[in-house]
Formats: C-alpha cells, sequence, structure tokens
C-alpha cells in the first residue's frame, strides 16, 4: 500500500511539472561518413531531440573505408544504422535487397512530394530504379564536384600580364577544359612568395573511387556515355568512343603535366590538404569543402574563388554528382522514430537551417531562394553545378563496376599502361562481363 | 618439515571436487582441458573453412540474400585459375614475397651478428633495432606515406642527400619502376627486427666449446663460420623464413595504407585481390574460390618447406 502510494505521489508529480515521459522515446543511430557536413548534421539534429524526446547517436566512417563498413552492416543484417545517409550508387543493391524501406507510403501520408527537392537528387539519391517513382532516400545532402582556385594569385598584375602574353587571354576563371590546363601548366613549377607551386589537385585514389570520380567528371564534358540512350546495357560505342578516349586522354596529360609530386593516390582530403597548404592553384574537389576553405585561415575569404565545371571540346558542360540520401534501414528496431526524423529533416525551416550550418539542402525552397545565390561566396557554383550533374551506376552490382573502372583507369594515367582507347575498350570488356554475370545482357 | 606447493594445493582443494576429479582417469582430465580449445578451433577455423569451400562452389553473393544460389561446380575455380588478374596479383605477390624475405635474411642475420658481438649499450641497441616491428602495420603503412613524400618526405630527402637527385623529382608510391620496391622497403625496415632476434636465438645457442676447438683446430674465422655458425644458425633462419613467408602471403594492411594497390595494379597483392573481390565486388562464391586456393598453395608451400627445415634440423 506504501508502495501504491510513493508510486501516484511520483506520478503526479511529474505530470504537474510536465514531465511525462514520451510514449516511446527511442536512441536512433544515424550513420554516415566522417567529414565536416556530419558535425554540422549533429548540430542540427539536437533540434530533433528537443522536439521529438528520442535521443540521437552517430556512427561516422572515414570515406576511404565507408562503403566497406556500411555495406559489411547492411549485408550481414546488423541493425546498427537506424538511418543511413548512404551513397547514391547503393540504391540499386539496397533497394532490391530489401536493406532499405521503401518510403512512397510514408511520404503520400505526410505530405512530403519528391517534387520540392532538386531533380538530379531525386534522380541520383531517392529512385530505384532510375527515373521511376519508387523512392528509397530523401535527399540530404547535394554535392558535386567542382572547382577551386587562389583567386589572390589570379589576380597579380605581374601573373596575369604574363598569363596573356603566353596563352592570349586573360588569366580568369576557365571556361573550357582546354583553358583549365593553360592555367593549371602556367602555374606548374612556378615560384610564388618564395614557394615552389603547381596546378591542379586532382582526383587519383585507386583504392575506393577516387579516380574514377575524377576522370568521369572530365570525361562526361568530351562525350562520354554509359550506354546506348537507345538501347540499355549496350556499351560498346558508347563507353569506349573516340569522344570518350579524347576525355581519358586529356586527364592522364593533366595529371603527367600539372599535378603536385607524389599525387599518385589523392582524394578528398590530399587535395584539401595540397589547396589549403598552398601548394596548387587548383583543385578539383566535391562541394562541400567549400564551406571550409572560405573559412580557412591561409587560402580562406577572397584568397580562394569556385567555378563549376568546365565545358568539353565540344560545347558539353557535365558534372560528378555526389551527395546523399538518407534511408531508414529495414532492420532497425526504431522505424517509426526514424521515419520521424525524416519528417523532421524534410521540413522547409530545417533545411534552411542545415545550409546555414554548412549542409547542402538539396530542398528547392532553400536552393531557389532569392537570397541563396548570395548567402555565401560559393552558393551560385554550387546551383550552377547541380544543374549539369550527372552519376554513376547506380546498378546492385556498381561496386564490381566502379572497381573495375578504377583498376582501367589507374593502370593508363597513373601506371601509364597502354592507350586511352585499351583502357576503355577493356572497360567495355569488364562491365559486359558483370551485366552478363547479372543477367542483364 | 614445510609441505611442497603440490601439497598446499591439494590441502586447498575442497573435498567435494577432490573426489570428483579423483574418479577421472588422466586421458579423462586432459580431454576436460583441451576440450574448449578443440571447440573454438571449430567453430572459428575449421568451420568457417570447410564452409568456404562449400561456397566456392556456388554463385552466392552476400549482398544479394534473396537471390536464388545456384551449384555451378568448379566453374569459379576455373575462373579463378584463368583470370589474368589473378594472375598478375599473383606476381606482384611472388615480387614481395621474394625479395622481402631475401633482404630481411641478409638484414636480419646481418644484424643479430654484430648485436651477438659484445659491446657496450648492446641491449640499448637491441631495443631500438626491434621497435619498428612493435608498430601497427596500418601506422607503418600511413607515415611511410609520409616519409615517402616528395617535397617533404625524409625518405626522398636521403636519397636526394646521397646522390644528388632531387627529391621532388621521384615518387617512391606513384612511380611504376619504384613502387614494388617501396612496399619492399617498409616491409624490411618493420620485419628484419623480427629475422635478427630469431638468428640471434640460434647464435646464441651455439656453445663456445665449439668454436674453441676449431681455435684449437686453428680453424680461420671465415671457416670457423661456414662450417659453424651457418650449419647451427640454419634450422632458425628456416624458421624464420617460414614465419615471414607465410606473413607476407597475406600481407594486405601495411600496402593498402601504403599504395592503395596503385599504380595501377601493380602493388595489388593477392590478399588485396581477394579482399576487393570478396568485400568491395561482393562475388562471395568466386572468392572463395580464391580462397581456397590460396589457402592450399600456402598450406602446400608451407608444409614441403617443413620437411625440409625437418631434414636440416637432423642433419
Amino acid at each position: 500500500m506504501k508502495h501504491k502510494i510513493l508510486t501516484t505521489v511520483i506520478a503526479g508529480a511529474m505530470l504537474s511539472l510536465g514531465h511525462a515521459p514520451a510514449a516511446q522515446a527511442d536512441n536512433l543511430t544515424l550513420c554516415w561518413a566522417a567529414w565536416d557536413p556530419a558535425n554540422a548534421l549533429v548540430e542540427l539534429s539536437k533540434g530533433f531531440e528537443e522536439e521529438s524526446g528520442h535521443t540521437m547517436s552517430f556512427e561516422f566512417v572515414p570515406w576511404t573505408s565507408f562503403a566497406d563498413r556500411m555495406l559489411n552492416e547492411l549485408n550481414s543484417g546488423g541493425n546498427l544504422c537506424d538511418l543511413m545517409i548512404g551513397d547514391s550508387q547503393w540504391i540499386g543493391g539496397a533497394a532490391e535487397s530489401g536493406q532499405y524501406i521503401k518510403l512512397n507510403d510514408f511520404f503520400d501520408a505526410e505530405g512530403i512530394t519528391m517534387d520540392d527537392f532538386i531533380p538530379a537528387t531525386v534522380v541520383g539519391y531517392a529512385e530505384w530504379p532510375k527515373n521511376s517513382p519508387n523512392y528509397w532516400a530523401l535527399p540530404a545532402f547535394g554535392d558535386v564536384v567542382g572547382w577551386t582556385y587562389r583567386k589572390d594569385w589570379f589576380s597579380r598584375p605581374e601573373l596575369q600580364e604574363e598569363f596573356k602574353s603566353t596563352y592570349g587571354w586573360d588569366l580568369d576563371v576557365p571556361e573550357t577544359f582546354e583553358q583549365l590546363q593553360q592555367i593549371a601548366e602556367f602555374f606548374q613549377g612556378r615560384e610564388i612568395d618564395g614557394n615552389t607551386v603547381y596546378g591542379a589537385a586532382i582526383y587519383t585514389e585507386r583504392g575506393s573511387e577516387g579516380i574514377t570520380m575524377g576522370a568521369m567528371d572530365v570525361l562526361y564534358s568530351f562525350g562520354f556515355q554509359y550506354e546506348d540512350p537507345e538501347n540499355p546495357y549496350s556499351l560498346d560505342g558508347f563507353v569506349n568512343s573516340p569522344e570518350s578516349v579524347a576525355g581519358l586522354e586529356f586527364y592522364k596529360t593533366l595529371y603527367d603535366c600539372c599535378s603536385p609530386p607524389g599525387s599518385s593516390n589523392a582524394y578528398m582530403t590530399e587535395n584539401i590538404d595540397a589547396y589549403t597548404s598552398g601548394q596548387v592553384a587548383l583543385q578539383m574537389n566535391f562541394a562541400f569543402i567549400w564551406p571550409g576553405i572560405h573559412t580557412d585561415a591561409n587560402v580562406g575569404g577572397d584568397r580562394s574563388g569556385y567555378f563549376p565545371n568546365p565545358a568539353g571540346p565540344n560545347g558539353d558542360q557535365f558534372a560528378q554528382l555526389g551527395g546523399q540520401g538518407i534511408s531508414v534501414v529495414a532492420n532497425s528496431d526504431s522505424v517509426d522514430a526514424a521515419l520521424e526524423y525524416i519528417k523532421w529533416f524534410a521540413q522547409p525551416e530545417v533545411q534552411a537551417k542545415w545550409w546555414e550550418l554548412g549542409g547542402y539542402s538539396a530542398l528547392r525552397a532553400v536552393v531557389e531562394d532569392p537570397g541563396f545565390a548570395t548567402s555565401q561566396p560559393y552558393a551560385q557554383t554550387f546551383l550552377d553545378s547541380m544543374a549539369i550533374v550527372k552519376d554513376f551506376w547506380a546498378e546492385p552490382s556498381y561496386a564490381s563496376l566502379l572497381q573495375a573502372t578504377q583498376r582501367r583507369f589507374h593502370d593508363y594515367v597513373i601506371a601509364g599502361n597502354g592507350t586511352a582507347q585499351e583502357a576503355l575498350d577493356g572497360l567495355v570488356e569488364d562491365w559486359v562481363e558483370v551485366f552478363e554475370d547479372e543477367g542483364k545482357l | 618439515m614445510s609441505a611442497s606447493p603440490l601439497d598446499q594445493v591439494a590441502a586447498a582443494t575442497p573435498v567435494q571436487m577432490a573426489t570428483k576429479i579423483k574418479g577421472l582417469s588422466d586421458r579423462a582430465i586432459a580431454w576436460i582441458f583441451v576440450t574448449p580449445t578443440i571447440l573454438i578451433l571449430l567453430a572459428i577455423n575449421i568451420f568457417p573453412l570447410i564452409w568456404t569451400i562449400r561456397l566456392s562452389f556456388t554463385d552466392f553473393r552476400v549482398n544479394r540474400p534473396n537471390a536464388e544460389v545456384s551449384w555451378v561446380g568448379l566453374r569459379n575455380y576455373e575462373r579463378v585459375l584463368t583470370d589474368p588478374d589473378i594472375w598478375t596479383a599473383m606476381q606482384a605477390t611472388a615480387h614481395f614475397l621474394i625479395w622481402t624475405i631475401v633482404l630481411q635474411v641478409l638484414i636480419g642475420f646481418t644484424l643479430a651478428y654484430l648485436i651477438n658481438k659484445k659491446f657496450r649499450g648492446n641491449d640499448l641497441w637491441t631495443t631500438i633495432i626491434v621497435l619498428p616491428m612493435m608498430l601497427s602495420p596500418a601506422v607503418v603503412g600511413n607515415f611511410w606515406t609520409f616519409l615517402y613524400q616528395p617535397q617533404i618526405g625524409l625518405f626522398n630527402y636521403a636519397v636526394s642527400f646521397f646522390t644528388g637527385i632531387d627529391p621532388s623529382s621521384f615518387s617512391m608510391i606513384g612511380d611504376v619502376n619504384l613502387a614494388p620496391w617501396s612496399i619492399v622497403i617498409v616491409d624490411t625496415w618493420m620485419w628484419s627486427p623480427f629475422v635478427m632476434l630469431i638468428c640471434l636465438a640460434g647464435l646464441r645457442s651455439i656453445p663456445d666449446s665449439i668454436y674453441e676447438a676449431a681455435e684449437c683446430d686453428r680453424a680461420s674465422k671465415w671457416r670457423q663460420f661456414w662450417t659453424i655458425t651457418i650449419p647451427m644458425v640454419l634450422p632458425f633462419l628456416m624458421l624464420a623464413v617460414l614465419f615471414r613467408g607465410i606473413e607476407n602471403f597475406k600481407m594486405f594492411d601495411l600496402v593498402v595504407q601504403l599504395t592503395g594497390g596503385g599504380p595501377g595494379s601493380l602493388t595489388e597483392l593477392s590478399s588485396i585481390n581477394l579482399k576487393r573481390e570478396a568485400f568491395e565486388k561482393w562475388r562471395t562464391g568466386y572468392a572463395s574460390a580464391y580462397a581456397v586456393i590460396l589457402f592450399v598453395t600456402v598450406f602446400g608451400l608451407a608444409s614441403i618447406y617443413v620437411k625440409a627445415l625437418n631434414r636440416v634440423k637432423n642433419r
């Protein structure tokens, strides 16, 4: 009796103080890569914890082992992650293997529509099969490969004069890859402020996806196509077209002529280091780095500028899509709470705060706001770049396709084995074998 | 007279327990002690091995849990053995294996021979020399990428100091001619001390009396080295080669950190190649066949080698 009275008193006291426990307070684990935007998301998610009563944990893994770690988790049926901000290429496999929850019904019930998001991010991060209204993720972080340049070096009169007398045009943001190469050549090995500097830091990493992301960024604008648009999975003549060969040859030329010594295995982090330490005039990298560059003590503020991927020889202009969508893991023990998080995350005011904190929102209400383009020095470049994106295969067998590409490209561009034509012909053979194994050819 | 430790333990054993053990034979008691080890061995070694062999005859992919698994017979083995990429990886592994063992034996034995001499600071030098093998291979791989950095790397500066070559004019891990040697150098730096320790044990096991007898017979130092030192250290040296051979056949972490398998596929050793097939491409059946082939290769070579080792020991 005494115990019953005590319980009643405590319950009454809690209710009177407004501290009634939530119906079900879950601890959600969100899995993503370990990078700057993840830190911003931790900050953003505090709002969700306050509003919902749920608590958030985070599992962040460095990019180079992100796919290994997280795909192992998904494939082994683990339930570490309730929410996964997985790579766009995982969508196909995760959807077909039932590792992500299909979100169509949830979106319909909650009034979330994909029309509110940048179309390229919906196709790239949320849909499987591509270009079909089957959604497995909410676009979470828009990203694209673009370029950063040393605005302060470009504006030096003596360099401008020398550049114009050498190449016949003003040293400025390049509009074509040919111009980009000329700028990189101009800076390669030059003495600036007593230091030897180099042309361009580009992606060359062998182990995960680096050189593919970099080379494809160039190949798209030269005319590379993954398949015959009229005949899916028909690769010959498209992957290894003369335009693709020219693109790959250009990438090798850029590596040979204008990259810093020792950059045979460089990806995002190495390029950031090369740029912020003042070694290079140009840097290829995903847009996620721009907020960090802008605030960097050595190269930030007016010292750096940003521009989208230049056009190829025929005027085509494309850029490699990065970024990810947020999905609910099917094995999660807290599916309802995870869906609650997605509903909260999709709100325009949360997305606006996401952008403020350094996360690239994919919500059109945010990026189409009249003040967006001038909100940050790189905002307009982000918009321009997101308008020209293309992405790698997102097939369930994407990893085999990616590894073949890594090997062929690295073998030609870095090791210098064979010709670009041989590399791309070999890539067609590899990809055909993968698609035959898949039963798609 | 005080009781022996054995008597003390017997006295401390509860009567109930003592009675129970008393009823067991020595063989039964031995089984009780050994059974947990055998069970663990079966669970984490033998069962996975059998399971891997079974998977190697299927087209199973671990990332397609919903897909139907078909029995493909020997097709995976045929594809592995006719895949030129796998033979390229095998060649890279053979280059790495042979050169690391040759260099580690030479350097390890020389160091052991020098350290075996009595001199001041002997212990300190031994400790300094064995430091590299106490580090994690992943850490070693990582910091050697900085040592090999053309612009700031100490290695390039050292080469420049001795040869006059511009340090930023060559890249150890980016150049096709140098990259295979870059991994050999790092592994040799890390594991020569291990060979040295084993050789040192061998050198210290040679009784002084043998050398004294040789002195009496007026054998030269050179002759003593070839007829006493080398034959008596050889079993130890062969053991070191066995350990390093097995370890380097499955080398992974150090090379992944250092070169990622590049440039191209030049330093993609078999274990890296296997990991990519199994855990990046998720071709589980194919990778299982690949793993079985590697296992049989290592096991076969090691067995032949152990027989040779026993023959040397029995000489």
